[in-house]
């Protein structure tokens, strides 16, 4: 199956698409060329250009987002990420970004390698699945969490490739992505004090963010 | 069938370039002339321009009454005040391209000075491209005194300008909307050209191209052409819709040689109308420029060298039940145009009307473009 299969029911995975995108943009440098990777109707992109002045563009599966953002005046265009970013040019991005989608799409780490190719840096967010309440679920019920951020039954969840933050960071440092930041939060946003300290926030965090480099 | 010398009847506005355009075949033609219209205004900056690009059998009559056939101009649902191609805003430019026959240099115009009676160019004409199409429009716009335009449009051939506009004077277009159109012409597109053709030459009025001398003109060949081109302008749903296996009302006798099915009655019609309107040697002409059309080609077969640094932003739009200009021919600019690291929106709009859709009223294409056209003059800083 392609992420285009996947991404469209997906959208429901992120609870509160503002607050992550607002974490996102935190991380985004001014007047910058920006990626956006499965951009919906291109809030992001929207948000970028107007309060960053950013060159962001976006692609987008879902036919009905696309003709939404074009719309808008953004510049996105319909393409599907698994087969479309092999088409685009090393470093023509200084930021490529993938929100709440990697732990959807068939292939995660070939989708970052192609991120890190064309993008200087990449930002990813995914929903942590080390949580306490996923933990606790699983360990007292003995059956597949449901919580707020993973509420889709495991026969019918598009989230094929969940994982955890200290997953993440394992897989940054095999693949040799410098982690230059990270945070984690819960669902409304908020950073906590236990942001800092990866076994915390992998308890902790419902979401986390990450700010990646190839290393040379 | 007279009147289809009529266009030349006809005082359309035009400029005269009497140096000439050199063209892709090597002929210089003498003279050029290009009719064109214009709409709204040229703002102070002369920044608000907007080149729309007609297709195979449009003309330069976007947005007002036709004054050959009184119909509404073709593109009135998108053009005019208030309409997503705003003429209250932007300066509408829509030229006849070279090789038409609405009055800009083509077969059916006067080989030697104006008003030099029957010596038209005909089959004499030099064989056109599109780039020369567009190196002829380049020429009006300098003439109205504009640097860069704002924004080229067109669908079908139309967007084969667009395209060529956008790799020829990358410097010259800040937004490039190609509508349902390709790089190039597929060969499944020109063998149904080539069975248009050929019924122009099977008709005995054509008299090899020389049809104006006895004032007998080819219009059952041409016809007949308009016919099967029409066929590839719709789709099977959209055909199905409108006709269905309808039969004609009245029509009882079953037999090969009378009309039955309202579908035939419909075709009939669409070429009738279109023999009084247009000129033989100019289909010819200009069907063979499309056939032509290869843009890669013309670009080391490297479609993505053609826009190799652009800086215009680009907006390509297909339609799902286009099987013409499919929508994976739209997506194969879209791809070369990622690997130049061009800035591309692209839609493909869901619909039954086929390659013509991009005529007709489309919600979600008006939407698109005054969108694409908004977001691009904020980022031109246009008043």
């Amino acid at each position: 199956m392609s992420l285009a299969a996947r991404i469209a029911p997906l959208r429901h995975v992120a609870k509160n698409m503002r607050v992550d995108l607002d974490l996102i943009a935190g991380m985004i440098a001014p007047g910058t060329r920006v990626l956006d990777i499965g951009c919906g109707d291109g809030t992001l992109i929207a948000h970028l250009f107007r309060t960053k002045g950013c060159d962001a563009r976006g692609i987008e599966i879902d036919m009905k987002e696309v003709t939404r953002a074009v719309a808008r005046g953004l510049p996105v265009m319909q393409g599907d990420a698994d087969i479309d970013l092999a088409h685009y040019p090393d470093g023509a991005f200084d930021y490529v970004v993938l929100s709440r989608t990697l732990q959807a799409v068939g292939r995660p780490r070939a989708v970052l390698r192609q991120m890190l190719r064309i993008g200087t840096r990449a930002v990813v967010s995914f929903p942590n699945f080390g949580h306490w309440l996923v933990r606790w679920q699983l360990l007292v019920r003995g059956r597949m969490p449901m919580t707020p951020t993973w509420d889709r039954m495991w026969y019918e969840t598009p989230n094929i490739h969940p994982c955890t933050i200290r997953d993440f960071f394992d897989l940054c440092h095999a693949e040799g992505y410098a982690v230059e930041r990270w945070l984690a939060a819960d669902e409304a946003g908020h950073r906590a004090p236990w942001r800092r300290a990866p076994w915390l926030a992998n308890l902790f965090g419902e979401q986390a963010v990450f700010l990646l480099r190839a290393k040379r | 069938m007279e009147q289809v010398l009529s266009p030349l009847a006809i005082a359309h506005q035009h400029v005269v370039f009497e140096e000439g355009l050199a063209l892709d075949c090597g002929v210089h033609l003498p003279r050029l002339t290009v009719a064109y219209r214009t709409y709204g205004r040229l703002d102070a900056a002369r920044a608000n321009a907007v080149l729309v690009c007609h297709a195979l059998t449009g003309d330069q009559y976007v947005a007002e009454t036709h004054p050959l056939t009184g119909k509404p101009g073709w593109w009135e649902v998108l053009v005019g005040p208030g309409r997503a191609i705003d003429t209250e805003r932007y300066f509408v430019i829509s030229a006849n391209v070279l090789g038409g026959c609405m009055g800009s240099s083509g077969p059916r115009s006067p080989r030697g000075e104006e008003g030099d009676g029957q010596a038209l160019w005909g089959t004499d004409f030099p064989p056109i491209t599109i780039r020369d199409m567009v190196r002829a429009q380049r020429r009006l716009i300098a003439h109205l005194g504009i640097e860069r335009l704002f924004a080229v449009i067109g669908g079908s051939m139309g967007g084969m300008q667009v395209l060529e506009w956008a790799a020829t004077y990358p410097d010259a277009v800040f937004a490039a909307i190609p509508i349902a159109t390709a790089a190039h012409h597929s060969a499944q597109n020109i063998a149904f050209h080539e069975v248009g053709r050929q019924a122009i030459f099977a008709d005995p009025d054509w008299q090899g191209g020389r049809y104006w001398q006895s004032g007998r003109t080819p219009a059952r060949g041409l016809a007949v052409a308009r016919m099967v081109a029409h066929i590839t302008y719709l789709s099977e749903q959209a055909l199905t819709r409108k006709f269905g296996r309808r039969v004609r009302a009245g029509s009882s006798v079953l037999g090969p040689y009378s009309d039955i099915f309202e579908v035939e009655s419909y075709l009939q019609h669409q070429g009738s109308s279109f023999v009084h309107r247009f000129d033989a040697n100019s289909y010819l002409a200009i069907t063979r420029a499309m056939d032509y059309f290869d843009l890669a080609a013309e670009h080391n077969d490297d479609l993505a060298s053609a826009f190799a640094g652009t800086k215009t932003r680009f907006c390509l739009v297909s339609f799902s039940s286009d099987w013409l200009f499919p929508t994976s021919e739209s997506r194969a600019l879209v791809r070369a145009l990622n690997r130049a690291a061009a800035n591309v929106s692209f839609v493909e709009i869901e619909t039954d009307k086929g390659h013509d859709a991009f005529l007709l009223d489309e919600p979600d294409l008006a939407r698109a473009l005054s969108g694409f056209l908004a977001g691009c003059a904020e980022h031109a800083r246009l008043a």
